[in-house]
């Protein structure tokens, strides 16, 4: 994702912090009616903004269903197909403090664009154990996948050029709950 | 016939006829004819333009290895002479740590031999104080000094029995010869690299200790004074040693002794980098140490510089730090670092330094002495004092070039030597 | 998408503890962290390294440092090589510098390397291009061995700053102990050591820390001892007199340590002299960390071999 400093950056504001809510309710409702409610749900994040939005989900899901939901965080940096590309890889480590086997598994992330974070995180999920199933939810779907994967939930799809770059704001993190087009 | 030669507005500067002037001299036949501001020539001279060089009576390293024969791959009597002719000496004088060893006459007129390959520069041999340079029995000395060799050393190693060392000081003071030590008491320097000190504890190397020196070098001492004899401490590196040397003087011992260049230009900080040509015995010491040095040079304390010229091919170099060999060339940086290092930081004066380099190593090996007057010998070292110059290893003369100098910007160099009849210029 | 940090390693190769920087050291602790997790999954093996080749050359024996290094590599799926040469390859008829290069012309992306003499991994890298990881050289330094000393110590008491660290045994012979002391005190610990005077090299308190000869006089101001192992063939060369008297005067016994008002952390490197530098009831007791520190070592060497394996050469 170029983005070159000195250069002027076209930032337009495409979802406020009133339509992210609600797309995340809806993200939540969409969860449990697909899954006949919340029984033997976990919810995991792909660190860093989609560990953020899981923890929403699942506090939605509580409101909604008053069950708490097992939560984890997955780094996906190990199993990332590009590490050598990278400047400065980091890691945070993977944090699921629960055995993943036969759990039906709601995987979240931020943006779903080519496929490749969610082709590593898969392979990361299916070395800690056996889920029953894995769902995949996006809070937003900017297209160009260079590999056969589909979300299942998606809170919203925005088209896109390939050269564009999306940005999920959320409070945990940044100033404000939003989706910037740059 | 040899061609003449004219020097013209050299300064010359000779200690034992205590010349120091800009004039010219003319060289015939190998000698020197004239010594005058204006000398008229002929066609058949060759005119050497002096200005800004110094010309002095021939420098002489006392201590060099040539290697041959044995280890022709690092150095053969050839590339050693041509290399000293470079680095503007006309005389010097090899150890016997060759193989075999230089010690018996055979060797040495093997060794004379190869050098008159090269006639511009005097090769005067040492040979070995113990047979075999094992350090157990006397080589035989006797029949050495009839072949003309000029001091007797196990260089490389130390004589370490103490009675050896008194039975070679007495039978060699028979023939006046100068006993040449390598203070070095293995059992203190053991398996050390550089010298023991803060930068040995940060590198995690072993170190070789001052002690290992200094308890040899008085030990000695004490039997020289019980013995008398000649005696001579090859490339002293401590402070201590300096100290036990100035004492030594003040007793009127018969002792001498000398130091490298790079002990008096470079400490033990050098070796962080593991480079191995910083890697030499004694080791490069500490800034106190050089500091010492410089002190026992003005105050005459030590006698002489020397080179410990120690060539190793490339290869024996380019290894783990602790599996390369001791040693580095010198006879091509000498110059220069004397000049940059002394001269320019007024250390020593020209006239002091031409004694360190010239008239003392020929006193205490009791060798012809060099006088710049009409009817010598013409045998010269002629330096380009204001040159500024920077070291460049591959273009050494000497068949090695392992060196720590490789890059220094110096001020003053060889310009050239003159000596039995011959001129050779520096490149 | 994940996101990007400022932090970065500094250091392009790990030759040594000495000159690398606080932010480098707590980088790796954190990632040697991080790894602690990986290791506690069913399959211990992430793609990370995959398609690079790492060569483990060891010019000196070892079983431990060898195989937590092979652990580490081949759990983060890199092609692994063992070369093991004993003593000087110069008496093999093959310079180093050959065998080196010709190792080199086979590809390969990283070498891990232990030689008896100190600054080999330094020559290394002026004679290879691939990164270098010293696993020991000479006496000089075990950079691994500190980190992971490091990382076990700031698990137990959070942080290293102020923590007071001696460390007992033949400082003279041992990369682990200058490694250590190199590291901790760029983290801010205080740091001594202690041992017969015949195993203290000199100047060594230039490098701010406290020497000591007598272990009554460290046990009550500290908080962890890293208790080096006493080298048998350190006998003969006259560093002290037996083994009984070392373990009577030096060795860390249950009764010595009571003299301390609260619990005092050990450390080894391994492996251990029981009753000699260190007896069974202090070796074995819930205070000694020695067999953490073994798993740590797999944790932060993979999270070594992660960071520099991922850097991106610059050129």
């Amino acid at each position: 994702m170029g983005k070159k400093q000195n250069e002027r950056i076209m930032k337009t504001k495409i979802i406020d912090s009133k339509t992210f809510t609600r797309i995340l309710n809806r993200l939540a409702h969409e969860i449990i009616e697909k899954n006949r409610g919340a029984e033997n749900l976990a919810i995991v994040g792909i660190r860093t903004r989609g560990e953020y939005l899981s923890k929403r989900i699942a506090k939605t899901i509580f409101e909604i269903e008053q069950i708490p939901l097992l939560t984890g965080a997955l780094d996906i940096t190990l199993y990332r197909d590009d590490l050598s590309q990278l400047d400065k890889p980091i890691l945070q480590g993977t944090e699921i403090p629960f055995d993943v086997t036969n759990k039906k598994l709601i995987l979240v992330d931020d943006v779903l664009f080519t496929g490749r974070t969610i082709r590593s995180a898969l392979n990361e999920i299916v070395d800690l154990g056996r889920p029953q199933n894995i769902q995949l939810a996006v809070f937003v779907d900017r297209g160009h996948r260079e590999l056969p994967i589909e979300p299942n939930f998606i809170g919203t799809k925005i088209p896109t050029q390939k050269s564009d770059d999306i940005q999920v704001m959320m409070k945990e993190i940044d100033s404000e709950d939003g989706v910037y087009i740059i | 016939m040899s061609k003449n030669y004219l020097f013209q507005n050299a300064h010359i500067i000779d200690p034992i006829t205590n010349k120091d002037e800009i004039t010219s001299l003319l060289v015939e036949n190998g000698a020197i004819k004239k010594i005058a501001k204006k000398i008229s020539f002929d066609k058949n001279t060759v005119v050497i333009n002096c200005d800004g060089i110094i010309l002095t009576s021939g420098f002489c390293d006392m201590h060099v290895h040539l290697r041959e024969p044995g280890f022709e791959h690092k150095e053969t009597i050839l590339t050693g002479l041509t290399s000293a002719a470079n680095g503007g000496f006309t005389a010097v004088c090899c150890m016997p740590n060759t193989n075999p060893p230089i010690d018996s006459a055979t060797v040495v007129e093997y060794v004379k031999s190869q050098a008159k390959k090269f006639p511009a520069v005097d090769l005067f041999v040492i040979a070995t104080a113990s047979k075999e340079r094992k350090g157990n029995e006397l080589s035989p000395i006797a029949e050495l000094c009839e072949s003309e060799v000029v001091g007797l050393s196990d260089d490389g190693n130390p004589v370490e029995n103490a009675d050896l060392v008194r039975r070679i000081l007495e039978y060699a003071s028979m023939y006046d010869l100068t006993f040449i030590q390598h203070c070095e008491d293995k059992s203190l320097s053991k398996n050390g690299v550089i010298n023991e000190g803060f930068v040995s504890t940060t590198l995690g190397t072993y170190g070789i200790p001052e002690i290992a020196e200094t308890t040899m070098l008085q030990r000695d001492l004490q039997i020289l004074e019980y013995v008398g004899g000649k005696y001579h401490a090859a490339h002293l590196s401590t402070k201590k040693s300096v100290e036990i040397m100035r004492i030594a003087k003040k007793k009127k011992l018969n002792a001498t002794c000398e130091v490298t260049p790079h002990h008096f230009t470079l400490t033990d900080e050098a070796v962080r980098s593991f480079n191995t040509n910083t890697k030499m015995n004694p080791p490069l010491r500490t800034k106190e140490d050089i500091n010492a040095i410089l002190k026992g040079l003005q105050d005459e304390t030590i006698d002489v510089i020397a080179s410990d010229h120690a060539p190793h091919s490339f290869d024996e170099k380019e290894v783990e730090f602790s599996y390369s060999p001791f040693g580095i060339v010198g006879l091509e940086t000498t110059i220069g670092i004397c000049v940059t290092y002394l001269i320019e930081k007024k250390i020593l004066s020209w006239n002091e330094l031409v004694k360190k380099l010239s008239v003392n190593p020929r006193k205490i090996l009791s060798l012809p002495e060099i006088k710049i007057e009409v009817g010598e010998n013409a045998n010269f070292t002629l330096i380009d004092t204001n040159k500024n110059w920077t070291v460049d290893k591959t273009q050494f003369k000497s068949k090695s070039n392992n060196t720590p100098f490789h890059n220094l910007k110096l001020k003053g160099k060889p310009f050239g030597i003159f000596n039995n009849g011959i001129f050779i210029e520096n490149k | 998408m994940t996101e990007t940090s400022t932090k970065k390693l500094q250091i392009n190769h790990l030759l040594g503890m000495e000159n690398v920087s606080e932010e480098d050291i707590t980088l790796m602790l954190d990632t040697g962290m991080s790894f602690r997790e990986v290791l506690e999954r069913p399959i211990k093996k992430v793609p990370t390294l995959n398609g690079k080749t790492i060569v483990n050359l060891f010019f000196e024996t070892s079983t431990r440092t060898r195989i937590a290094f092979e652990l580490a590599e081949r759990r983060l799926s890199a092609d692994v090589v063992n070369f093991a040469a004993s003593g000087s390859s110069v008496s093999k008829g093959e310079t180093f510098k050959d065998t080196v290069q010709n190792i080199e012309a086979m590809k390969i992306d990283m070498i891990v390397v232990r030689h008896s003499s100190s600054g080999v991994p330094k020559f290394l890298t002026e004679i290879s291009n691939a990164t270098i990881i010293n696993a020991g050289d000479g006496a000089h330094e075990h950079p691994t061995q500190a980190l992971l000393d490091m990382m076990t110590l700031r698990e137990k008491f959070g942080t290293l700053k102020n923590l007071r660290v001696c460390i007992i045994g033949d400082i003279s012979h041992s990369r682990v102990a200058l490694s250590n002391i190199y590291g901790l005190k760029t983290m801010g610990a205080i740091v001594s050591i202690c041992g017969p005077k015949t195993m203290i090299p000199k100047h060594i308190e230039k490098l701010g820390v406290k020497v000591f000869h007598h272990i009554e006089d460290v046990i009550p101001n500290v908080d962890a001892l890293n208790v080096l192992r006493i080298q048998r063939e350190r006998l003969s060369a006259n560093l002290f007199p037996s083994n009984e008297e070392y373990n009577k005067y030096f060795g860390i016994t249950k009764k010595r340590l009571e003299k301390s008002t609260k619990p005092i952390t050990i450390l080894h490197p391994g492996p251990i002299n029981r009753d000699v530098e260190i007896s069974s009831d202090v070796a074995d007791s819930e205070h000694s960390l020695i067999l953490h520190q073994v798993l740590n070592g797999v944790a932060v060497r993979m999270g070594i071999l992660f960071l520099l394996g991922t850097k991106t050469k610059t050129n």
